[in-house]
């Protein structure tokens, strides 16, 4: 297990002050300065050499996406840092602790972040729901800037404006373009790339949109080195993570520890376990409710990180394990998430919009049984239709649960229809007794 | 996508202004936003009205909002019926409860909960109860799946609930008491119960 000392967040219960002396003492804004002064480039790289992943869900490295910034301003356009605190992947609730319980790691890494790139402002998003934390995260702000940690003549050296702005009530304003645009003031409905925000991004200009758990670690990256972050976990996964563990398990909570930790072991570690025993385990979804869910008999061993989820054709996602044990209805619980995603689709795509409507639909009728075995293959068909043919990848992210449910619950879905037609059967017979 | 429309004439007001501390925080708000970007400001200010009117959204105040951002009508009726935090009818005067039914708080029990509005509120959702004081409503994830199964009412989440103490948060807002917002369990926020398995060699 990871080392209390090797943690980032260590005030993720709120044992202690949220507020700038609390950070303080835990070891915030110590040495920021002297990190600034590294340069942008000096930045940048130690970003590139620690190989963090971007914590969002997609992994990108965060120091090359940095990189693709432009140097200087040539057409006097600015450049804008955007964090997308649009935390609305079901079963992810980590966010949510680091804007309530250490804001201040997420303002010092978003000047770090936001000098790294040559952003004149930061615009943090954060999703509407999230009304307390917002207040926090706005509270730990104005003590920054009554500090003069950030904001014009700040004692860093570099100017930055730092604004917190939030949405309504919308997943879809979690993809990157979509939240940009939401930002202007329209729907969120994603943009076609390229342009790619770094070119073409907030009113136009180079922007560069992070995830708060990306950002809040920039300030002990740079403080302890790229060396120690890579030191944690293993090649192409380094470093620590939040896991949220929730669902069917003794204890849901939400914790930090190193990537690569087997899922069992933060299981049974840290959330007491699957509810009647490991035995009892009948899935996973590892990453958020996009992520392809994976069979018990998979899970055991499985790396929690980037390349152990791949393994077993899913994703580390945003590390948001979602457990369901044997009494769980599996076709419901996805057709409940298809209805999540029905619900949240934009509706700029044909194939999301109506698509979408068709898999809720037939899963519903799938998870009474009625339906008939050809529908699977159609439900199926009807995936592939949507995958790959939308602007973003919500598409995607909607279909794999589904195609994930075909491929390891189909016999599931058949004895549920077996069922159902014998009885629906028996019933018939009733009628024509009755009849004659 | 879901289909939202505005409410009937005969319950939309004739009018409606903002008052003049919130029109002071919208001149401040619209300042964080570059020139010529005000409309950036307009979830923020249709939440402010929102909030301002009852816990409800009228044409009134969409209207309103467009003329202080110099926005076409039909771009903030857009935003208004897009984004679903945007309620566009009355609400329960005391509590409008907002139930997570999404697959994490559903695998925890959030199906007891939905029950417990049903009983207790309206059989179906977005209507008032006979007293006017409760309406409910099924909502997609609040990002607290670690305390599922969960509810937000107004600003505040109530977390780890069962019908039982679900019951009791619902007596709470109708004495004009409402409860401690979070865990209506003996937990460290998003701790396990019994205690944290980290975090114990250092002081936050």
């Amino acid at each position: 297990m990871l080392d209390d000392k090797d943690r980032i967040f260590k005030n993720l219960y709120n044992t202690g002050d949220f507020g700038l002396e609390g950070a303080k003492k835990r070891g915030g804004w110590d040495g920021t300065k002297a990190i600034i002064e590294k340069g942008r480039d000096g930045i940048i790289n130690e970003m590139k050499v620690s190989g963090q992943r971007g914590r969002g869900g997609a992994g990108f490295p965060t120091g090359l996406k940095w990189s693709f910034m432009p140097k200087e301003s040539k057409d006097g356009r600015p450049s804008y840092l955007v964090v997308n605190a649009d935390e609305s992947e079901p079963g992810t609730c980590k966010d949510r602790e680091i804007m309530r319980h250490d804001p201040h790691l997420l303002i010092e890494g978003c000047l770090i972040a936001g000098f790294a790139m040559g952003a004149v402002a930061g615009y943090i998003y954060v999703r509407g729901e999230f009304i307390r934390e917002r207040q926090r995260l706005q509270a730990a702000i104005d003590q920054a800037y009554e500090a003069r940690l950030i904001g014009k003549n700040n004692i860093h050296g570099y100017d930055f404006e730092l604004y917190v702005h939030h949405g309504a009530g919308a997943y879809i304003c979690g993809e990157e373009t979509a939240l940009l645009e939401s930002l202007e003031g329209k729907k969120g409905q994603p943009r076609l790339k390229p342009p790619f925000p770094a070119n073409v991004g907030l009113y136009g200009c180079p922007t560069t949109v992070n995830n708060v758990e990306t950002i809040a670690q920039v300030p002990d990256i740079m403080r302890r080195g790229a060396a120690w972050f890579s030191s944690i976990g293993r090649p192409n996964n380094t470093g620590t993570k939040l896991y949220c563990i929730s669902g069917h398990v003794e204890k849901p909570c939400t914790v930090e520890d190193a990537m690569g930790t087997p899922l069992r072991e933060l299981i049974e570690r840290h959330a007491g376990g699957v509810r009647g025993g490991w035995d009892n385990l009948l899935a996973v979804i590892p990453g958020g409710s996009s992520m392809p869910i994976v069979p018990a008999a998979q899970c055991d061993p499985l790396q929690m990180d980037f390349d152990g989820c791949a393994a077993v054709k899913s994703s580390l996602g945003t590390a948001a394990i979602i457990v369901m044990d044997k009494s769980t209805d599996i076709i419901r619980a996805m057709a409940r998430i298809s209805y999540f995603y029905k619900h949240e689709s934009c509706g700029q795509c044909t194939p999301c919009r109506e698509g979408m409507g068709w898999i809720w639909r037939l899963l519903t009728r799938m998870t009474e049984g009625r339906a008939r075995k050809e529908e699977i293959d159609l439900l199926f068909n009807v995936t592939k239709q949507i995958e790959g043919h939308t602007i973003c990848a919500f598409g995607e992210g909607a279909v794999w649960p589904v195609q994930g449910l075909l491929r390891h619950f189909r016999p599931e879905i058949e004895k549920r229809i077996d069922e159902y037609t014998a009885r629906a059967g028996s019933a018939h017979v009733h009628v024509h007794e009755a009849a004659e | 996508m879901a289909n939202r429309r505005l409410a009937p004439p005969e319950k939309q007001p004739d009018s409606f202004a903002f008052t003049k501390e919130n029109l002071d925080w919208a001149k401040v708000l619209i300042a964080r936003y570059p020139e010529d970007r005000q409309q950036s400001a307009v979830i923020p200010l249709l939440w402010r009205a929102q909030e301002q009117h009852h816990g409800w959204l009228p044409q009134k105040a969409i209207e309103n909002v467009a003329q202080m951002l110099g926005m076409a009508y039909i771009r903030v009726l857009e935003v208004a019926t897009f984004y679903t935090m945007f309620l566009l009818s009355p609400v329960g005067k005391k509590a409008h409860v907002q139930v997570c039914g999404t697959t994490p708080c559903m695998l925890r029990g959030s199906d007891g909960i939905i029950k417990a509005c049903k009983d207790r509120i309206h059989h179906d959702p977005f209507h008032v109860s006979v007293d006017g004081n409760f309406s409910w409503e099924e909502v997609e994830c609040l990002g607290a799946c670690v305390n599922a199964p969960m509810v937000l009412i107004w600003n505040d989440t109530y977390e780890d609930l069962t019908p039982e103490n679900f019951n009791k948060v619902l007596d709470g807002f109708a004495e004009g008491n409402p409860p401690k917002p979070g865990p209506q369990v003996d937990r460290q926020f998003s701790a396990p119960v019994g205690g944290a398995t980290t975090l114990k060699t250092v002081k936050a």
